[in-house]
């Protein structure tokens, strides 16, 4: 039996290897984590002309061997076969920025050096040719040595042939005599044989007006780019409500009719109640908030693949070093709107290990998407939906307001945290901004899909256990007549422990059963209070009501407050605590993240609760 | 002069950079994007706010982000 043949895709980073990667292994892509390392470990299936299989790994963006952070570690130890249990790729696929070769020459050389068989893609040349630059693919592949395939992976150019090239790289590496005799350079001494060999590749050079520069000019500028930037950030938040609204609606109408359908046609019984009131009720109430994560997502995708997310890291650069971060975190930060879980694996790029800590322990205060549903839910039953400007809806403004609530806690405790127990120099900020690119399409589609993926897992694993498990402890043992069915049960007992901690802060007994699951995930709560509502309900009638009047008649206004302020502290996600345990190598930072936000959430839940009373409301 | 004190959009070559006053893994970091004796250098924009940081440092075909501490780190001449 034949091993299956491997290649990996390296180069340094915005040298478009991603939209590569997705060209060659198209949908068939496989995302995992490295063992004991949570960098990202993409591989997927690609054809060669010859028929045979191929894997292809898409290795972390690097600038050199001599990694400094733990993704480049990863692409390190891989390229040289030393990472245990991961054979070394047979074939480099190396890519190259063919409009900054001088730059991506200088890792290609050390690659190369190593003697192994070698592709190299010359990729974007399109946008190189944008920037007046014609390039001789010829002239670049005879002085380094190797075969040179020029692409344009958003476009599919040059595919054909790169996988042809990667087909034969063994065969023509095997030819090459010598291949052996490669010297070993020093860095000095590899930059200014990469400026020469650039010089020999490139044809003609016209100094055009470069449409970048121009873009930066006004995104960067000192007063408008700020401007610019908030803005984009207000529109993306009006966005997820206002645009997602009737795709949430037409999801909520298919599984009101699911339930409807399923109550006329099955016998009644305790396995109907759990099938309707249990689980599509409670995996319902979650799905139904998929059109507003895919709508953040949307934009944060496109704001990552045209490299407008370095800008915005530019710009927040100054505002993140008054806390002691440095821009570096604004990506993982602005990453933990959709969830902490990327957010806190993206903190890797920050060299500086404090700095790192700071953005894991404060990132989980950055509204993810599960708290969205929350939010949404909780908006809608007791804030009206009226309008207090032009384009502005009152429950968007609302909503914006928790956001902001959460960058502002972020920044005070990152404040606070920096001068106490992550405390230490300031951190630096060195970061390559990428040229600006129109984001291809698909890419951007193929990211959506994975994240709307990894979203419907967890509603489908997590989400469905815990409803699950909530409706049996809600159900058993039975009432008996005239007794209310939640103060009977199981969950009715755990939740009365809990009232007592949470009743100070305005939260009622429904609430308090709520957030025992919701420890699985924040999401959960709207869930779990769904099938707390339907549970109880005294008839079918009742519970097929939506789960919004039921909150209105049952919540004041300062408890729907005090809920609203907790769930922008409180860290109910397991796998957020598992994430960080795993990034800090123990548990005592996961440990601290849980009592210090725990702490932050009841503050605040009561100071809402209290003010609110105090204020009549 | 430093690079700090190159105003903006003209060009320079750096004489000379003083490593130690740079964290180690800045001064790695920095050397691998190409700033070192002898590369050209221009300031596209610096600071928000209307403050003097971060500064965007042209280098070669890149648009590189480094705080005001590094640019005062880097000697360079006008070109």
């Amino acid at each position: 039996m034949t091993r299956l043949r491997t290649a990996a895709l390296v180069g340094n980073p915005n040298c478009g290897k991603s939209a590569l990667f997705n060209v060659l292994t198209g949908a068939r892509q496989k995302i995992a984590n490295y063992p004991g390392v949570t960098v990202e470990r993409k591989s997927g299936r690609m054809t060669l002309p010859s028929g045979e299989p191929l894997e292809l790994f898409d290795l972390p963006g690097s600038y050199a061997l001599d990694a400094s952070s733990p993704d480049e570690e990863v692409t390190r130890r891989v390229v040289l076969g030393e990472f245990a249990g991961e054979a070394r790729p047979e074939v480099l696929v190396i890519v190259l920025d063919a409009a900054n070769l001088e730059q991506h020459l200088v890792f290609a050389q050390e690659l190369i050096e190593l003697g192994h068989p070698v592709v190299i893609a010359l990729n974007m040349v399109d946008l190189a040719e944008r920037d007046g630059l014609v390039l001789d693919p010829q002239a670049l592949s005879e002085s380094l040595g190797v075969p040179v395939v020029p692409t344009i992976a958003v476009r599919r150019k040059g595919i054909s042939e790169l996988i042809a090239a990667i087909g034969n790289a063994e065969a023509v590496a095997k030819a090459d005599e010598h291949a052996h005799r490669r010297p070993h350079l020093t860095l000095p001494e590899r930059r200014l044989a990469a400026q020469n060999i650039a010089k020999g590749a490139i044809l003609s050079e016209t100094a055009q007006h470069r449409l970048h520069a121009r873009l930066d000019k006004l995104l960067l500028h000192p007063w408008l780019g700020p401007l610019i930037l908030f803005g984009l950030l207000f529109v993306i938040f009006q966005a997820v409500f206002a645009w997602a609204t009737p795709f949430a609606d037409g999801i909520d109408a298919g599984i009101t009719a699911l339930i409807a359908a399923a109550k006329a046609n099955l016998p009644a019984g305790v396995l109907r109640d759990l099938l309707t009131d249990g689980i599509l009720t409670g995996v319902g109430s979650v799905v139904v908030f998929l059109p507003q994560i895919i709508t953040l997502f949307a934009f944060i995708l496109v704001m990552e693949q045209s490299g407008y997310m370095a800008r915005a890291a530019f710009i927040m650069d100054r505002l993140m070093a008054l806390v002691g971060l440095s821009g570096r975190s604004f990506i993982p930060l602005l990453s933990s709107f959709a969830c902490a879980i990327p957010g806190i694996m993206a903190t890797r790029a920050i060299a500086d290990p404090k700095d790192r800590l700071t953005t894991i322990l404060v990132a989980p205060l950055m509204t993810c998407s599960a708290r969205l549903p929350v939010y949404a839910v909780i908006i809608s039953a007791f804030i009206p939906e009226r309008s207090v400007g032009p384009g502005i809806g009152l429950q968007g403004l609302i909503l914006f307001g928790l956001y902001v609530a959460g960058i502002v806690g972020a920044f005070c405790a990152a404040l606070v945290l920096r001068r106490t127990v992550t405390r230490g120099d300031a951190s630096g900020f060195i970061m390559e901004l990428p040229k600006y690119q129109w984001p291809p399409l698909r890419d951007v589609l193929l990211g959506l899909w994975q994240r709307a993926w990894i979203f419907l897992r967890r509603a489908g694993t997590i989400i469905f256990t815990a409803t699950v498990v909530l409706w049996l402890l809600l159900s058993f043992p039975r009432a008996a007549p005239g007794e209310s069915q939640i103060e009977a049960s199981f969950a009715g007992k755990i939740a009365s422990g809990l009232h007592v901690i949470v009743e100070p802060i305005g939260f009622n007994k429904e609430i308090s059963l709520a957030l025992i699951p919701a420890m699985a995930a924040r999401e959960v709560a709207v869930s779990a209070l769904a099938t707390t509502y339907a549970v109880d309900a005294d008839d079918d009638d009742a519970a097929a009501q939506g789960l919004i009047p039921k909150l209105r008649a049952g919540w004041t206004l300062p408890t729907a407050l005090a809920f609203l302020a907790w769930f922008v502290f409180a860290p109910q996600c397991l796998s957020t605590i598992a994430v960080a345990r795993r990034e800090t190598n123990g548990w005592k930072w996961p440990l601290f993240m849980l009592v210090y936000l725990f702490g932050l959430a009841y503050v605040f839940a009561g100071l809402t609760y209290w003010l609110a009373v105090a204020a009549g409301l | 002069m430093t690079l700090d004190q190159l105003p903006a959009r003209r060009r320079a070559t750096i004489t000379g950079i003083d490593w130690a006053a740079l964290a180690p893994e800045e001064a790695k970091r920095l050397r691998a994007l190409g700033i070192d004796v002898g590369a050209h250098v221009a300031i596209a924009h610096r600071g928000v706010f209307g403050g003097r940081d971060p500064i965007a440092l042209l280098v070669g075909r890149m648009t590189l982000a480094v705080r005001r501490a590094h640019a005062l780190a880097i000697q360079v001449q006008e070109a």
